[in-house]
């Protein structure tokens, strides 16, 4: 059965600014509900109709916070997810990818994954979205800017995806990438990034229960400038390892290279686990902006995950493995 | 006509709108989702640019002979100041609210920050010796001193490049703005070399048409 995932530190709710789109806690656990009966009629091979939404969270009506919920964790507006973005490929102001990303034809749309694999196949996004277990997630996001969102995702392990294409002993590694189409990406006929953007996980953090293949947010299919239609979301590191837009997963023997660790490597580490330990030279790690508060909040030891991941680094520096 | 008037009040206008417009949007709301760092971004650059365009009063003053644009300087230099101020300010008040357990390991850690300090200390000094008695005061020492704004502007260039996510000397990442700001830097401090400086005079003081050699 789907289940919704909250994040295992809590943040006291009277620490965070209100929102205007807040969900009431109500609204929410009608749109878990509605998530849960999709993924579920998906399970019994059922495929959810297209294109249909889920209620439009900036539709429902605002009412305040329920005082009961003290340890529940408010959501980033939906208008802050979708207009306030990193997404490289159509600009580097952080209105651009809103702006520019309407362009980019997301059907039809195929993903490739293989390499180290028995089972090597090419998804059509529908089979993605119609053949997995798609669950509600609620996620930190901390962007290595030093501000971060708390987002509700849709979507599906990643680990499902992987089991079924079989990876043979020698997989070590998961290596991701980007479309690469400069006509509707127009930023990437900029020469300063060696695009196609690429990113990678070791095997075990990318079969981790966490790591998730999103499809979707607030009940909505993902907009362009989050991601669409299919992006990787690992909620314990840093959020440009979470990369947009798909069509190729590799698995591969050898730790993959990635754009901003070729781009500049003293400052993106292949791990780049949130870390308020590990100093970077432009932005503070060790606080963070929660967006739509004022201020700052203290930045938690793997974006607050840390008992759900920290044994996937026991033993290792992570000073030297940043 | 004289223009004087008209050109002290452009300049005027020109520097104080970056400011009016940063008010009117914070007021509407509409400075992002992340507005201190909105802020903190506009508040930077236009202390840059402002710092540029006084820097460009000399050269333009060598180019055209007109002498007003030397009358802009001082003001130029001292909004370029303001700017850096409420730069400084919405740092240390709005974003870090005055944790100075925070603010001074980041201070230790980050070249960017060091480099950007340095800069609004040598604008601090240049302020607050810009009156016209404390000039007088200073005699020789003055100008001097004033020469330290070239450091300044050096130092701002380096604080964009590190703060931005690019590697000026690969020429890699985000490094659209520092790059152009280093171009304009140097353009402007080119022009102010003896020898290009004398050519420039020599150029604006000789008409064109008795240059033909005979």
């Amino acid at each position: 059965m789907p289940k919704t995932y909250q994040p295992s530190e809590k943040i006291p709710s009277s620490e965070i600014t209100p929102e205007k789109h807040y969900y009431t806690r109500r609204q929410f656990i009608q749109l878990a509900a509605a998530a849960a009966t999709t993924a579920a009629l998906a399970a019994c091979g059922v495929r959810p109709p297209e294109g249909e939404p889920l209620p439009n969270p900036s539709a429902a009506p605002s009412t305040s916070p329920s005082p009961a919920g003290g340890s529940e964790e408010k959501l980033t507006s939906y208008e802050d997810v979708t207009t306030f973005n990193n997404f490289y490929e159509f600009g580097m102001d952080k209105g651009d990818p809103a702006k520019f990303a309407g362009k980019l034809q997301t059907s039809p749309w195929t993903v490739e994954v293989y390499g180290l694999v028995n089972q090597p196949r090419t998804f059509a996004i529908e089979d993605l979205l119609s053949g997995y277990t798609q669950e509600e997630r609620i996620y930190r996001m901390r962007c290595v800017e030093g501000w971060s969102m708390v987002i509700p995702w849709q979507g599906f392990t990643l680990s499902q995806l992987l089991k079924a294409v079989e990876p043979t002993a020698e997989a070590k590694y998961v290596r991701f990438e980007t479309l690469y189409r400069p006509e509707e990406m127009p930023f990437q006929s900029y020469k300063g990034f060696p695009w196609p953007y690429q990113e990678g996980l070791r095997l075990d953090e990318a079969m981790h229960d966490l790591t998730i293949l999103s499809t979707g947010l607030y009940g909505q299919t993902l907009l362009p400038q989050n991601g669409a239609p299919l992006r990787l979301v690992v909620p314990w590191k840093y959020g440009f390892k979470s990369i947009k837009s798909i069509v190729k997963i590799e698995l591969v023997a050898e730790r993959p290279a990635t754009l901003w660790n070729t781009t500049a490597p003293r400052e993106y580490g292949f791990y780049s686990n949130v870390n308020p330990d590990v100093p970077h030279p432009r932005w503070s790690q060790a606080s963070e902006r929660r967006i739509g508060e004022g201020g700052r909040r203290p930045t938690l030891m793997f974006n607050g995950y840390e008992k759900e991941v920290a044994g996937l680094y026991a033993g290792m520096d992570l000073r030297a493995n940043y | 006509m004289k223009a004087w008037p008209y050109l002290r009040a452009a300049a005027h206008v020109g520097a104080l709108l970056p400011l009016l417009l940063l008010i009117f949007d914070a007021l509407r709301d509409n400075l992002t989702a992340n507005p201190i760092q909105a802020a903190t971004q506009r508040s930077g650059t236009a202390a840059l640019v402002l710092l540029l365009i006084s820097l460009a009063c000399t050269p333009l003053y060598t180019i055209t002979g007109y002498a007003d644009f030397s009358r802009l300087r001082r003001p130029l230099g001292l909004y370029a100041f303001l700017y850096a101020l409420v730069h400084l300010s919405i740092f240390v008040v709005l974003d870090y609210a005055f944790a100075w357990d925070l603010i001074l390991p980041e201070l230790a850690q980050k070249r960017y920050l060091i480099a950007g300090l340095g800069a609004f200390a040598i604008l601090l000094a240049l302020a607050a010796t810009s009156f016209t008695l404390t000039m007088k005061a200073l005699g020789k020492h003055w100008k001097r001193l004033h020469r330290l704004v070239y450091a300044a502007a050096g130092l701002v260039v380096l604080h964009v490049a590190w703060a931005e996510k690019g590697n000026l000397s690969t020429l890699s990442g985000d490094i659209l703005k520092p790059a152009l700001a280093l171009a304009v830097l140097l353009v402007l401090l080119g022009l102010r070399l003896p020898p290009i400086r004398r050519r420039l005079t020599a150029l604006r003081r000789t008409p064109p048409r008795r240059v033909i050699r005979t």
